[in-house]
């Protein structure tokens, strides 16, 4: 397959104009899909209650009906405003949404002093509340090509804002305004998905046919100067959020998503040998030099070094063995000790909760959940046809594939340890906001794309 | 576009399978090196997140468990503690176990396999049973007696049942409350090292593993050797012993604390314990006869267990005459437990045999059903049978009109033999007193009990004396706490 006319063609689908049968708009399924989610959350609920105290916690009831209403709602907005969306999407997003609320839950109980689970519950209403507002006002989302470098501007002083405030445990991310504390950086990620979509959509074929080629390859073709200048922008870019707000997790995930579009955009590879190049010149030379990231890259190669200098476990290798006391099946919600990982059980390191409480199984039921949410993502973009809304899909799709990658990789041993939060289940209202807002973007996307070949005229 | 599109899709692909390669590496290739990890305090957490099972004495539990609500959550608790700390030891969240507490923790801890009879459910559910009970063979009675008849003087009392090796009474004093080592606060450290420093070392048990030189009570082992060897076949014959005796080889000459052991038969020598009479009693037996013999009363047996070992009494074989002779009335390096030497007493009161003692009844899961049995446990022969007979008249006779009457007991028939060992360089130490006898009721066919007693700072004058005025009326006294209980309800 190689350009997209044919490529639909062949596949079978009939092409526009008018098809004879109208595509299934699919809400039903939707519907029915966020009805298991949210009986799926209770359960969790319950079973927390259950395994604590014997008894099914008096706040079930209430906990479900604030989540199904949520639910509910975006789906109206769904269906009354998008109805072609792919009706994976927000089920997905319910069900990833209200596990992370159980777990809270659960590690509250571990935490008398700390509650968070209502802060994250007034936060996923705000999210959801963005989800509802985005699909019933974003009627178009080729508007958003417009914003472009609005878009980018708003990114960049979002980026910067939290250089003016204090860092917290080692890192710069936070603004705290009347008790609240914020992470601009994470609203900055759907703006700047927005900025590469559309400049990439102006730009791509500047950037796919010129060049030279070196070496006598035939494939790699390194890009020309000219055009290099983004890319260098963007890398700087990110080693500057690295080394002013030592936000490693951020930085790799800037890159790696200016990197996924511009491949996607051009389809050379050059840009991936480039990109690598530089993403690993940047990677060592940080690793070495900043003490922050160092110590992250040394617990990484040895996460039990500090048990064999007698100073206990690390975070990591706490995080390692709540894993390993999972097993397959895992202990069962409320009778793990994930707690004794310590500071950030519940953003950074919610994943081990998941792992030592539903083991194996519902670990792989979690990363499938995300994997299909990005799968769905991409189907998205393929469907669509113009450039922008393609990178678009793609690129949201990106940030969650990405982030899940860093996080749960950090978490579990896999790569060194950078602070992120896990979409939709960790701790963090900013972003749990930016994630309704990608699924509501996906949402979007997805409903023009399909709306597409249901014979109406697109948009 | 499409195409680079599927590429980056497939590249997420594979970041999704390398967290799932990941995820199978860290919770089911490595989960086993990560549980063992000694910086992991899951294992901790889970063995103190249930009540621990209880030890029962005579029915009761002489234990339990309270909630600290902190994270290792239950800590142990005792009744009685100071009572039944030298059976129970402790069980501490930060020191460990000790005795029952150690060796029945399988059992007590819930990690028994016999106490999951699913084992694959028990893996699937993640479920683990209650902690199990582990039931002792001590009579309440005759532990309180012998707890109190001790009074916190230095010292210890063994009592076991001389048809079964079980162990009625096991006292040591000063004794403890082992449930200040329960919990892991400052406090528990600082009792800790209390207790360690303390001088009269309230956490040695000194009725198994501590030794003491034996003395006149090692008589009965000499006597018992004689009578199995022929060197004496009547024991109303006067012997050919000297008083003083010369011990063989030396200059050195053996003396009595009373008058009247030259040539006496052996039934006078026994009455009043008359050194001479049996150090060259067991010089003319031979070391080699001798040493099987004590061999027989389990004597030199570093492997007894009941369930926690028993430090191993002593008879040296590679000496010479002379210290035969001492060996012989129980010093020089002749050493016993007081367990060992109730095991002395329960042999001539069951018929020459000598069953390995054991604390032990059965062990029970947490809703009282039965797991294991003590069964049969071995036996040795360790005189014959007229020997014993034998021996049984001597021993009643100490008691009848000898050194040991403050143990008699009204309608009970009782045999004993005192003692007093010397000790330290040149005999200054204070003697320790010892009485070691078995008491049988009238109306019943065999002895029911048997019982060591030793008291350390026995501070009277030195002689037999000492033994029967200071150990014997401990003896008596449990043994009357034994014969009064029934003996359904030794448990």
């Amino acid at each position: 397959m190689t350009n997209a006319g044919p490529t639909v063609a062949q596949a079978g689908i009939p092409d526009a104009p008018a098809p004879v049968t109208r595509l299934p708009r699919r809400r039903g399924i939707e519907l029915a899909l966020i009805v298991v989610a949210v009986l799926l959350c209770v359960y969790g609920y319950c079973a927390v209650g259950l395994a604590r105290n014997g008894t099914v916690p008096p706040g079930a009831a209430g906990y479900g009906a604030g989540l199904g209403l949520l639910a509910l709602l975006a789906h109206c907005a769904v269906r009354l405003r998008a109805p072609y969306a792919d009706p994976l999407l927000l089920p997905i997003g319910v069900l990833l949404n209200g596990i992370g609320l159980v777990l809270i839950h659960r590690l509250d109980l571990e935490t008398p002093h700390d509650h968070a689970a209502p802060a994250q519950l007034v936060w996923s209403t705000l999210g959801v509340t963005l989800f509802t507002v985005l699909v019933l006002m974003l009627r178009d989302y080729r508007v958003l090509q417009r914003y472009a470098y609005v878009s980018v501007v708003a990114a960049l002083f979002l980026l910067a804002l939290p250089i003016l405030f204090p860092a917290v445990n080692g890192a710069r991310i936070w603004v705290r305004v009347a008790g609240f504390s914020i992470q601009p950086g994470e609203f900055a990620k759907v703006l700047l998905a927005v900025f590469f979509a559309a400049y990439l959509a102006a730009n791509r074929s500047a950037l796919a046919y010129t060049g030279r080629q070196v070496w006598r390859f035939r494939k790699v073709q390194l890009p020309t100067g000219r055009v290099l200048g983004p890319i260098l922008a963007v890398w700087l870019l990110s080693v500057g959020v690295l080394v002013l707000e030592r936000d490693l997790g951020t930085s790799l995930l800037f890159f790696g998503l200016f990197v996924v579009l511009l491949y996607v955009a051009t389809g050379r590879t050059g840009w991936i040998a480039v990109g690598l190049l530089l993403a690993t010149a940047g990677a060592v030379a940080v690793g070495w030099l900043e003490p922050h990231v160092n110590s992250r890259v040394q617990d990484w190669l040895h996460p039990f070094a500090t048990i064999e200098a007698g100073q206990g476990a690390s975070q990591v290798a706490q995080s390692l063995f709540a894993f390993a006391a999972g097993g397959v099946l895992g202990t069962g919600l409320g009778l793990g000790h994930a707690v004794l990982i310590g500071f950030a059980t519940k953003s950074d390191f919610i994943l081990a909760t998941a792992g030592e409480e539903l083991g194996l199984a519902g670990l792989s039921a979690l990363f499938l959940l995300y994997g299909l949410l990005v799968e769905r993502g991409y189907r998205a973009g393929l469907a669509l046809r113009e450039p922008f809304g393609r990178l678009l899909a793609v690129g949201l799709a990106s940030i969650v594939a990405l982030q899940v990658f860093v996080i749960a990789g950090g978490v579990t041993g896999l790569i060194p340890l950078t602070g992120m939060a896990m979409p939709f289940l960790a701790q963090g209202g900013s972003s749990l906001v930016t994630n309704w807002a990608i699924v509501a973007l996906l949402v979007r996307v997805s409903h023009s794309a399909r709306r597409h070949y249901d014979g109406e005229v697109a948009p | 576009m499409a195409t680079h599109i599927r590429h980056s899709a497939f590249f997420c692909a594979l970041l999704l399978v390398a967290l799932l390669v990941n995820a199978v590496r860290i919770q089911i290739f490595s989960a086993r090196s990560f549980d063992d990890n000694p910086a992991n305090r899951r294992a901790t957490i889970a063995r103190y997140e249930r009540p621990r099972g209880n030890i029962l004495v005579g029915g009761k539990s002489v234990t339990g468990s309270r909630d600290s609500g902190e994270q290792l959550r239950y800590e142990r608790t005792y009744t009685d503690g100071p009572l039944y700390a030298p059976v129970t030891g402790f069980a501490s969240q930060v020191y460990g176990t000790t005795l029952l507490e150690h060796t029945g923790d399988p059992v007590l801890a819930g990690t028994d396999p016999m106490l999951s009879p699913f084992p694959l459910v028990n893996d699937l559910t993640r479920a683990q049973g209650r902690g199990g009970n582990v039931v002792t063979t001590l009579n309440r009675a005759a532990q309180r007696a012998a707890y109190e008849g001790l009074d916190g003087r230095r010292g210890a009392v063994a009592a076991i049942e001389p048809a079964t090796g079980r162990v009625l009474a096991l006292v040591s004093s000063p004794s403890y409350d082992p449930a200040v080592l329960s919990g892991n606060a400052a406090a528990t450290a600082r009792s800790w090292a209390r207790l360690n420093d303390d001088p009269d070392k309230p956490m040695l048990n000194r009725a198994v593993r501590q030794t003491y030189p034996p003395g006149s009570t090692f008589k009965v082992v000499t006597a018992a050797a004689a009578l199995d060897a022929g060197v004496v076949l009547d024991i109303d014959r006067t012997t050919d012993s000297p008083d003083p005796y010369r011990l063989p080889g030396t200059a050195t000459m053996l003396m009595n604390e009373g008058d009247g052991c030259e040539d006496a038969p052996l039934r006078e020598a026994f009455a009043w314990s008359c050194n001479t009479v049996f150090a060259k009693l067991g010089v003319d037996v031979g070391a080699r006869r001798m040493g099987a013999a004590a061999k027989a009363f389990g004597f030199n047996d570093t492997r007894l267990r009941i369930p926690f070992s028993v430090a191993p009494s002593t008879f040296d074989t590679h000496v010479d005459r002379a210290q035969l002779a001492l060996s012989s009335i129980g010093q020089y390096n002749t050493r016993a437990t007081p367990l060992q030497m109730a095991m002395v007493a329960a042999a001539v009161a069951n018929a020459g045999q000598v069953r390995s003692p054991y604390l032990v009844e059965r062990t029970t899961t947490g809703n009282g059903a039965t797991m294991t049995t003590a069964g049969s446990r071995p036996v040795r022969q360790a005189m014959r049978p007229e020997t014993a007979d034998v021996m049984k008249q001597l021993m009643e006779d100490v008691v009848t009109d000898g050194t040991g009457t403050n143990a008699a007991i009204p309608g009970a028939i009782v045999g004993g033999k005192t003692g007093t060992a010397q000790h330290g360089v040149g005999n200054a130490g204070m003697p320790y007193a010892w009485f070691v006898s078995w008491a049988q009721s009238e109306r019943e066919v065999m002895p029911r009990v048997a019982v060591a007693v030793v008291v350390e700072d026995a501070s009277a004058e030195r002689g037999d004396i000492t033994g029967g005025g200071v150990a014997a009326p401990i003896a008596r006294e449990v043994m009357q706490a034994v014969l009064k209980s029934s003996p359904a309800d030794g448990s």
